[in-house]
């Protein structure tokens, strides 16, 4: 397996579905970090058989909750002195703003650009959102 | 303070108590002539809807109130790229209640977040249109006497359709209603409305291309017409637009005791022929959507009392 090197403090976001990793680091828009990122890709895994991983090295201070939006089976492990210091699996949260965009070309906020783009969580069994404008729907993976 | 964006918006008791009141004004329509006096309405339509803006506007001025607005964006301050929300927030200062039209999907939802005074919506894109749901839902208590036990014929375009969307949603609350669910393969309703609200609600229908042979079973005929706006190709409008024509040799196959519906404006889905029969009653629907919208300012506007 690819070799990446541990963490001494930072972030690592485990289990996301193979082939998602580019989608959360646009959506953390991670390329304004000045800090080293790796993406592993098509990681081996036990539980999952293929999955990516990112690594972000150093303090990074944004709420990662939201993630389970877009990949419930993400894990978040939060990395000091070489050591997991902290693990976290991801919770849906009942509303979240300008995480995921309307696709709808007929809805609201494709022409008025300052609206926030807010979906709401109804149905957590099977992980629908829906805007609360149009109600397009968004399931994440 | 209210507002009325979904015809889900209204719980079942909330409902009925709006058609009651609009069956009561249709009765005496002399008693509530005044109930608005000093109050405006403010029509606020960003595309033009001749129909939905009149009936609104009569719906008014039967209760003694005003009106104010404008017919579509060319003549509003969205020409000059304001916001739905700034405009909202003025229009607050104008008018005790608006009633807004959009071909956006959500912007009715986006003005009652910022207004001051109740949103109705008259219309948003294909999305919601829950007066015209009221109208129908209206025309069927007062012609049919109920809306519980009913086999319910929806026929033309019941993809785009929203009038058929909000009428299924709505109807469902009521006990043994079933639904015949008649168009062109390329036109069904909708696979959330098929799972999520039908099977999943244990809800009676039969999807068909075959109107004749499901005619002698229905009660109610909700006829809609297959909208050019609705499609992005032309080709395919043009070879769907006249699928499910009602005419007189159908007709013949109906119940006596039964109802043609249609939301307006009819191109030819429905035969003129057909204008007389008795059990066509797409006009008089028109004229019992403006009661019940007049039903709807006054609940809104807390009024809904005010009549003894």
């Amino acid at each position: 397996m690819l070799n990446i090197g541990g963490l001494n403090e930072g972030v690592v976001i485990d289990h996301i579905q193979a082939g998602g990793a580019m989608k959360i680091y646009e959506y953390l828009n991670l390329e304004k970090l000045d800090c080293s990122v790796a993406i592993i890709k098509n990681a081996r895994s036990n539980k999952m058989g293929k999955k990516d991983i990112i690594k972000i090295e150093g303090p990074f201070d944004v709420d990662l909750s939201v993630l389970g939006v877009l990949d419930h089976k993400i894990t978040i492990n939060i990395i000091k002195d070489n050591e997991i210091v902290e693990k976290h699996s991801l919770s849906l949260p009942d509303r979240v703003t300008n995480i995921i965009k309307c696709k709808n070309p007929r809805c609201i906020t494709s022409i008025e650009q300052e609206l926030p783009h807010t979906f709401k969580l109804t149905d957590r069994e099977n992980r629908i959102y829906r805007c609360i404008y149009c109600e397009s729907k968004f399931k994440g993976n | 303070m209210r507002h009325l964006i979904s015809p889900l918006d209204l719980s079942v008791e909330e409902l009925n108590h709006i058609l009651c009141l609009g069956q009561n004004i249709m009765k005496e329509p002399e008693k509530y002539a005044h109930v608005c006096e000093g109050k405006k309405l403010a029509t606020l339509f960003y595309e033009p809807s001749t129909r939905t803006r009149l009936s609104f506007e009569a719906a008014m001025l039967n209760l003694g109130g005003k009106v104010l607005g404008f017919s579509s964006a060319d003549s509003s301050s969205a020409a000059k790229g304001e916001s739905v929300a700034d405009t909202i927030r003025v229009i607050s200062s104008y008018a005790d209640i608006c009633a807004m039209r959009h071909p956006k999907e959500g912007a009715p939802t986006v003005a009652a977040m910022h207004s001051e005074i109740p949103v109705i919506n008259a219309g948003d894109g294909g999305h919601n249109h829950p007066t015209q749901t009221l109208t129908d839902l209206i025309t069927i208590k007062t012609l049919m006497g109920r809306l519980d036990h009913l086999t319910i014929g929806m026929c033309g375009d019941l993809k785009f359709g929203r009038t058929v969307h909000s009428l299924i949603n709505a109807m469902v609350r009521y006990p043994n209603v079933r639904f015949i669910l008649i168009s062109p393969t390329e036109l069904m309703i909708p696979d959330y409305l098929r799972k999520e609200v039908l099977d999943d609600g244990n809800i009676e229908y039969i999807e068909t291309d075959k109107l004749e042979k499901y005619m002698p079973e229905l009660d109610i005929l909700y006829m809609t017409r297959v909208q050019r706006e609705r499609f992005f190709n032309e080709e395919d409008y043009i070879r769907l637009k006249d699928s499910f024509i009602l005419d007189a040799s159908k007709m013949s196959y109906a119940k006596k005791e039964m109802y043609i519906l249609h939301p307006l404006p009819r191109v030819n889905e429905i035969s003129t022929e057909v204008d007389n029969d008795p059990r066509a009653v797409y006009f008089k629907q028109a004229k019992y959507g403006v009661y019940v919208r007049m039903a709807l300012i006054m609940t809104l506007l807390g009024l809904d009392h005010s009549v003894e």
